[in-house]
């Protein structure tokens, strides 16, 4: 297998790998409300892990688990072999970056930075040279003496980040560490983080809502849903091999066509839609038995997009009629309105400058759309 | 460790409640006591409460009191709120410094300077121009509208501070001369302000012992200064009566407008979920 | 944008600030400078005269002579009398003391109630709210009668002790500074807890996290983070329960007597027992000045907290 290669990289495919942080049967209540709903889950030394969902899928109370602030109901979490199940937040060898920062207003950035090392008990020239240390890493050093209310957003972030990272924390837990500052300078600071956790090889746990945050940063990403993991995998195999049509919709977005399955083979499956009528080709197998009633998920941008129909192929074809053309600049998204009224969203490059200000499909256009065997994932829940 | 926290905080308030409690709930339970001497304990008995009913002193002392207190509140209210608005919406004017210390000294002036000093000026007023030719109502009146108002000007002031401008602002934009934006927005925004303002000024006056002492002339006592007269020497059983009403008509007051706040409260969260369901349902 | 648009707001406020808008600022203006400021004046005028024994019972102040020239006669005496007089020193220093250690006291109970309130359930919260600030809308002079029926004597508490047998004769508590400490605690603990709990609301519960997360220990969070951020709330409280406190005058009157000197009795009792009016009005000057700083303290405060 060509995995073998790169398996320094991805600790998680090692059976013998011993997971850094270890979350078993862990569930969370308030009240009659689940907020975690028994999650297993393992962490590997270096990762840098992202939990990524919608407001309210227990992603933020797992974190607050991992940190101390909430006690577990049940199951029991190990961080690099200790159990921390129910050893409170000050004793634990983690740090937390929290989404408003919780910066102290009443002390300098110095001294935000220092608290941490001062209740180690850190000798104070260790702590002198660690601070400026760090705030040279996060480039604040001239912002040593300000308080945090003069400081910009992204400054704060930094300031969160270097008070998190001077203690050399085991894990560090960033809740939503982007989500107060603006689009630029949150897709400059992702960067930042990426070298900085590169850097210094500490084990990242992030949560965050934003998916495109998600895919960028992280080693693996694990999609919640009402308290639980929907999928765990890297972004590559969470976007190209959604396991449930929760997750290839978050992630992105996918057309989806309901229908049954005529053909099961160990290589391909062959499903049959009546509405629109059409018969799906994809080149894996599912182990399910025929007739069953399953899903095809397919990528806007993996669609073609032709004005004239494609030659070969029976399967995998669709036409329609342009009802909404968004043209972003880069690429143009087609929203298709084929045979049955079903809408079908195409994302297409715009490889070509418009020809007299007309596009090369425009609306109301009669288009054909088609996309190849491998382009589709068939899915059954 | 957080429970041990959690324990101490809730032995400190439990001490704390009992501290605020419990003398009231003696001072009522001896209310009932028969005896004449209060610390003895005489057996269950109304009597104090049908001598206190039969008092003219405390029912004409009662009447006065009502009186100052009603007029009062009602000038404290218009004053205070003017105040307040004057200190808010009207931005730099001369004299301001000296008008927000004369509206803040009040609050925390002790009592007897305040009353001294007012009780000064009504002597020194009669002197030059005659009035007041006799102190009670009219100048005890004045002297409470005087540190009422400040309470209420604060009320008004930290209102319409937390009331955004730009409502006045959009007033504006649609048209409003600034006195119309004042009428129709301002004002009905303030009420709230305004009511809690009034029953402030109403308690305050129905309170003060010390201001009226200095302030007042022969024959007019009020409620606090009667009570004072006759506790001053020691423990009075009707005295006891009269708390416990009081006390009782002041609790059933409070807890009835908590509980008109908090449904109020809880009605309009109703309203906006009631609101926000219906949206989904359109926008469905 | 906002400000193009209040800099509007400003100019037509401006256009239309005669007329109707300046009764707003006069009305309350004049009241508070007539009924407010112009005493403060008479009082400081009358502590400079010399007392009489006549109606008024002092000397007036500005005096035509004969050959028709105003002087003013400026009478120092009443101070200097206070000086001179080590009661009046006395009891100013007493009333500090008092109000200090019962300012002191205060904070003790009411900075872990107020944080008991914070940290409850929202319908906790209002009826504890609701129950600080109910004494508050009852009698105080009652409230203050309460405790004479406790401290007697004769009064429920030394009945309860000689009924359980600690004590064979009642211990002496009313009319002591004991007594004014219980008295003056009792009556403006809701003073101290009120801005103690608006401070700690606004507090934002992430910093203790942060505080647990960077390795402190709840004591330590409390030292480093909880208590310096309600540094505005314990200072308001503080200055609210002092500045009243020293002035008092019901609580030691009826619960103190004539054992525990404080300066609001003594002006008083100099006023209304002694008739001596520049003396009582040169207590009250004195008085004024000793508390002139925390009040100022207090409105900056205050101002403060309104603008944000």
């Amino acid at each position: 297998m060509s995995e073998q290669t790169q398996f320094d990289d991805r600790p998680w495919l090692d059976p013998e790998a011993e997971p850094f942080i270890q979350v078993s049967g862990v569930t969370k209540r308030f009240g009659t409300f689940t907020a975690v709903d028994n999650v297993d889950l393992q962490i590997y030394q270096g990762e840098l892990f992202c939990m990524l969902g919608g407001s309210g899928c227990g992603k933020t109370t797992l974190l607050r688990m991992l940190a101390g602030f909430d006690n577990p109901t049940s199951g029991s979490i190990y961080i690099d072999g200790a159990d921390m199940t129910d050893v409170p937040p000050y004793e634990r060898p983690v740090n937390m970056m929290f989404q408003s920062y919780a910066l102290f207003p009443h002390m300098t950035v110095e001294q935000n930075v220092a608290y941490g090392l001062k209740r180690d008990g850190v000798d104070k020239q260790e702590i002198l040279q660690r601070v400026e240390e760090m705030l040279k890493m996060v480039e604040l050093s001239q912002f040593a003496k300000r308080k945090p209310h003069q400081l910009s957003g992204g400054q704060r972030q930094r300031v969160a980040l270097a008070r998190a990272l001077v203690k050399r924390p085991k894990a560090l837990l960033l809740d939503e560490p982007l989500g107060a500052l603006d689009k630029r300078l949150r897709a400059q600071t992702q960067y930042e983080l990426m070298n900085i956790q590169d850097q210094l090889g500490v084990t990242f746990v992030v949560v965050t809502h934003d998916q495109e945050e998600a895919m960028i940063l992280s080693t693996r990403i694990a999609v919640m849903d009402a308290g639980k993991f929907a999928q765990i995998g890297t972004p590559t195999e969470i976007y190209e091999s959604p396991e449930t049509r929760f997750v290839a919709n978050f992630i992105g977005s996918a057309n989806m066509f309901e229908g049954r399955i005529t053909e099961d083979s160990a290589d391909h499956v062959v499903v049959r839609s009546s509405d629109p009528a059409c018969e799906f080709y994809i080149d894996h197998g599912v182990s399910i038995k025929e007739g069953s009633k399953v899903w095809v998920a397919v990528r806007p941008e993996k669609i073609r997009v032709s004005v004239s129909a494609p030659e070969n192929a029976a399967a995998n074809q669709l036409s329609g009629t342009v009802r909404d053309v968004g043209y972003l600049g880069n690429t143009s998204t087609y929203r298709v309105q084929v045979a049955d009224g079903q809408i079908v969203e195409v994302t297409h490059p715009n490889q070509s400058r418009p020809r007299g200000g007309k596009h090369a499909v425009d609306w109301d256009d009669v288009v054909h759309l088609s996309w190849e065997p491998s382009s589709a994932v068939v899915l059954t829940e | 460790m957080g429970k041990k926290r959690s324990t101490f905080l809730f032995s400190v308030l439990c001490f704390g409640m009992a501290f605020l409690y419990v003398p009231m709930i003696f001072l009522i339970i001896y209310s009932f006591n028969y005896s004449k001497i209060v610390a003895v304990w005489g057996g269950w008995s109304l009597r104090w409460y049908a001598e206190l009913f039969r008092s003219q002193e405390i029912w004409d002392a009662l009447v006065l009191s009502l009186k100052i207190a009603l007029m009062n509140a009602t000038f404290a209210t218009l004053l205070g709120t003017l105040a307040g608005l004057a200190l808010v919406r009207f931005g730099r004017f001369k004299g301001r410094t000296l008008f927000t210390g004369m509206i803040t000294a009040p609050l925390v002036m002790p009592e007897v300077i305040t009353g001294l000093s007012l009780l000064l000026l009504f002597i020194t007023l009669g002197d030059l121009i005659g009035w007041p030719g006799e102190r009670g109502i009219t100048t005890i009146t004045i002297a409470h509208i005087t540190f009422s108002m400040a309470y209420v000007a604060v009320i008004i002031q930290s209102r319409l501070a937390g009331m955004a401008q730009d409502l006045e602002e959009a007033a504006m934009d649609l048209g409003g001369k600034p006195f119309r934006v004042l009428v129709d927005i301002t004002l009905p925004l303030l009420a709230p302000g305004m009511v809690s303002g009034w029953l402030l000024s109403f308690t305050l006056s129905l309170d003060d012992l010390v201001i009226a002492s200095f302030v007042s002339g022969p024959g007019a006592n009020t409620l606090p200064m009667l009570i004072y007269s006759r506790v001053r020497l020691g423990l009075k059983p009707d005295i006891n009566a009269l708390a416990t009403i009081i006390i009782v008509v002041v609790a059933v007051g409070v807890i009835a407008a908590g509980y008109l706040m908090l449904r109020q409260q809880k009605q309009r969260e109703r309203d906006m979920q009631m609101a926000a369901t219906d949206t989904v349902k359109v926008t469905a | 944008m906002s400000s193009i648009l209040s800099a509007y707001a400003a100019q037509l406020q401006h256009r239309a600030q005669s007329g109707w808008r300046s009764i707003v600022v006069f009305v309350p203006y004049i009241w508070l400078f007539v009924f407010f400021l112009a005493p403060f004046l008479i009082v400081l005028k009358i502590s400079l005269a010399e007392s009489l024994i006549a109606s008024p019972p002092f000397s007036p102040l500005f005096e035509w002579t004969e050959e028709g020239v105003l002087t003013l006669q400026l009478v120092f005496d009443n101070y200097s009398y206070l000086w001179e007089d080590d009661l009046y020193v006395k009891t100013y220093l007493n009333s500090i003391k008092i109000s200090t250690i019962s300012t002191m006291l205060c904070l003790i109970l009411g900075y872990p109630i107020a944080y008991a309130i914070v940290r409850s359930s929202p319908t906790t919260k209002n009826i504890l709210l609701m129950m600080i600030i109910l004494p508050f809308w009852t009698s105080f002079l009652l409230r203050v009668y309460a405790w004479m029926g406790l401290l007697a004597d004769q009064g429920t508490i030394n009945s309860f002790l000689v009924w359980l047998g600690v004590i064979d004769a009642p211990i002496r508590m009313m009319y002591s500074e004991f007594a004014v400490y219980v008295g003056i605690v009792y009556t403006y603990v809701p003073f101290m807890i009120l801005p103690l709990y608006a401070n700690m609301e606004k507090l934002d519960i992430t910093l203790h996290e942060a505080a647990a997360d960077l390795g402190a220990r709840p004591v330590t969070t409390f030292l480093t983070i909880t208590l310096p951020l309600t540094s505005p709330g314990i200072l308001a409280g503080s200055l609210l329960v002092f500045i009243p406190a020293t002035g008092e005058f019901v609580i030691p009157d009826l619960l103190g007597g004539g054992n525990v000197l404080m300066i609001g009795r003594v002006l008083y009792n100099e006023f209304n027992s002694n008739h001596d009016w520049p003396v009582a009005a040169a207590v009250a000057i004195v008085l004024l000045f000793v508390l002139v700083i925390p009040m100022m303290i207090y409105q900056h405060v205050q101002s403060r907290e309104s603008e944000g």
